[in-house]
């Protein structure tokens, strides 16, 4: 059983090199036809900080044609969170007494002072990391003195779990968790950048695991309204040099529509329990993004019937705008409007030991990216 | 090598990462799913059809979607497909747009 697991879903084959070096010789071919259609050069953005890693991780970068760009878009949760959502982050992390628990991910990003939940658990804090909401669930009903908070961002991957968790809490009657719910929606954030008219995003690789709970008609309008090719993509590096061969072709036929390489695990429909859940449990909202503000209908609070869940509301942790960090081009990054090369601190005053941005801190960023397996 | 490792280290702190599994026995809403030899509890609450033996892609302690083992066969016939046959006679993936 564990070989056929193996064979079927994360086999060699998956990366075989072979194909992934036939791959790249058929997108050298195809990409100066696509280039002659835009005019120059071909910009296709990957919109999910897992594509971001697993294109860096690959080295296919710098194997890709050099008509062809590959930009980071806005789908690195951490990245995207705005910087006053990370101030009420560490506002509830400075309340006595209460467990704050996160994925790792966020420990490392600073809110408008200076500081993380990294340093605030130096200075007495009890921040802890867990792997599923449900972790912090239980720490909930086994420490029923205490206060527990899960730091929920992110997109439509992780609302239903983080929802789930919720449901869970309120079956056991748990009076003692809460959430926050910084969600934010990928159709929607996919809308801001094609009503830009600086926009020039010739085609998107969209996110597998996001797309395996909405499916991929949400993505429709961005073929018909806007005209720009989409291919959802899953993570594999094969995945990946597939979804940009599709993109490609459909650059040069002038035919743009949702096509789905990652067939084996999206539905058209996606998933209906997921949505289900995440209805009851969420209502769409205006949401802060960085460098961009608040934006009507682009994320996801706590519904009517689960406000009591909400640890904003729970511990009255208020919102204000925050400036981002000095010098910082996170913002234009996450919007394509810059690659971590671009930025005067990329390398130099922003490591990741010693990030400045959340492009360097997330493991999903593409700053983080580029330092770590070059650009 | 190396970059391979440092890869795997990061899986963990992927936000949006899920990862296949085999669910190897069930009870009540909960699963034991065999990820290439590492057994982790898993909620079934996002795929109430999930039974024995199914695959799942998982993500933060939940099964998000159903797998299917034949749509990854063809996934793997379709890059050999676009990737070795040359130009022209591609095999295209099905399309997503319509209803």
């Amino acid at each position: 059983m564990k070989t056929a697991a193996r064979g079927r879903f994360s086999s060699p084959l998956w990366r075989d090199r072979a194909l992934a070096a036939s791959a790249l010789s058929e997108i050298a071919r195809l990409a100066p036809s696509a280039a002659a259609k835009t005019g120059g050069r071909v910009n296709f953005m990957e919109v999910c900080g897992t594509h971001t890693m697993a294109i860096a991780a690959s080295g296919m970068r710098g194997l890709l044609p050099k008509e062809l760009r590959m930009l980071s878009g806005p789908g690195c949760p951490v990245c995207v969170t705005s910087q006053g959502d990370i101030d009420r982050v560490l506002a509830l992390a400075a309340i006595p007494g209460i467990i704050i628990t996160t994925f790792g991910d966020m420990l490392k990003v600073k809110g408008s002072k200076g500081l993380d939940l990294h340093s605030a658990r130096e200075r007495g804090a009890d921040v802890r990391v867990v792997y599923s909401p449900l972790d912090a669930v239980a720490l909930a009903a086994a420490e029923p003195e205490r206060e527990v908070v899960f730091i929920g961002v992110g997109f439509e991957t992780t609302a239903p779990v983080i929802g789930g968790a919720v449901v869970r809490a309120k079956k056991l009657g748990l009076k003692n968790f809460s959430s926050t719910a910084f969600f934010k929606l990928v159709p929607p954030a996919l809308e801001l950048l094609l009503s830009d008219p600086e926009n020039k995003i010739h085609g998107f690789m969209l996110p597998g695991h996001v797309s395996a709970i909405i499916g991929t008609g949400p993505y429709r309008f961005v073929a018909e309204k806007y005209r720009v090719p989409c291919v959802v993509t899953g993570f594999e590096p094969l995945d990946i040099l597939a979804g940009i061969n599709m993109l490609l072709k459909q650059v040069i036929s002038g035919k743009p529509r949702v096509e789905d390489e990652y067939f084996r695990a999206v539905r058209q429909d996606g998933n209906p329990a997921a949505l289900k859940l995440m209805r009851e449990v969420f209502s769409v909202s205006a949401a802060s993004w960085r460098a961009i503000g608040a934006v009507k209908n682009t994320g996801l609070v706590f519904s009517g019937a689960y406000a009591s869940f909400d640890a904003v509301k729970r511990f009255k942790i208020k919102y204000a705008e925050a400036p981002e960090p000095k010098g910082c081009l996170c913002g234009k990054i996450l919007l394509g409007k810059a690659l971590p090369s671009d930025c005067r601190l990329f390398g130099k005053a922003c490591t990741p030991s010693n990030a400045v941005g959340p492009c360097m801190v997330s493991s999903e960023g593409a700053c983080a990216a580029w330092v770590k397996y070059g650009g | 090598m190396a970059r391979r490792r440092v890869w795997r280290e990061n899986k963990g702190n992927l936000m949006c990462l899920a990862v296949p599994g085999r669910i190897i026995s069930m009870k009540k809403g909960s699963a034991e799913v065999d990820f290439s030899g590492i057994k982790r509890a898993v909620s079934l609450d996002l795929v109430p059809a999930a039974k024995k033996g199914d695959y799942v892609l998982v993500h933060a302690g939940f099964a998000i979607q159903l797998l299917d083992p034949g749509e990854a066969v063809k996934t793997l016939e379709l890059f050999k497909g676009i990737f070795s046959e040359g130009p022209g006679d591609a095999p295209q993936a099905p399309a997503a747009g319509k209803p």
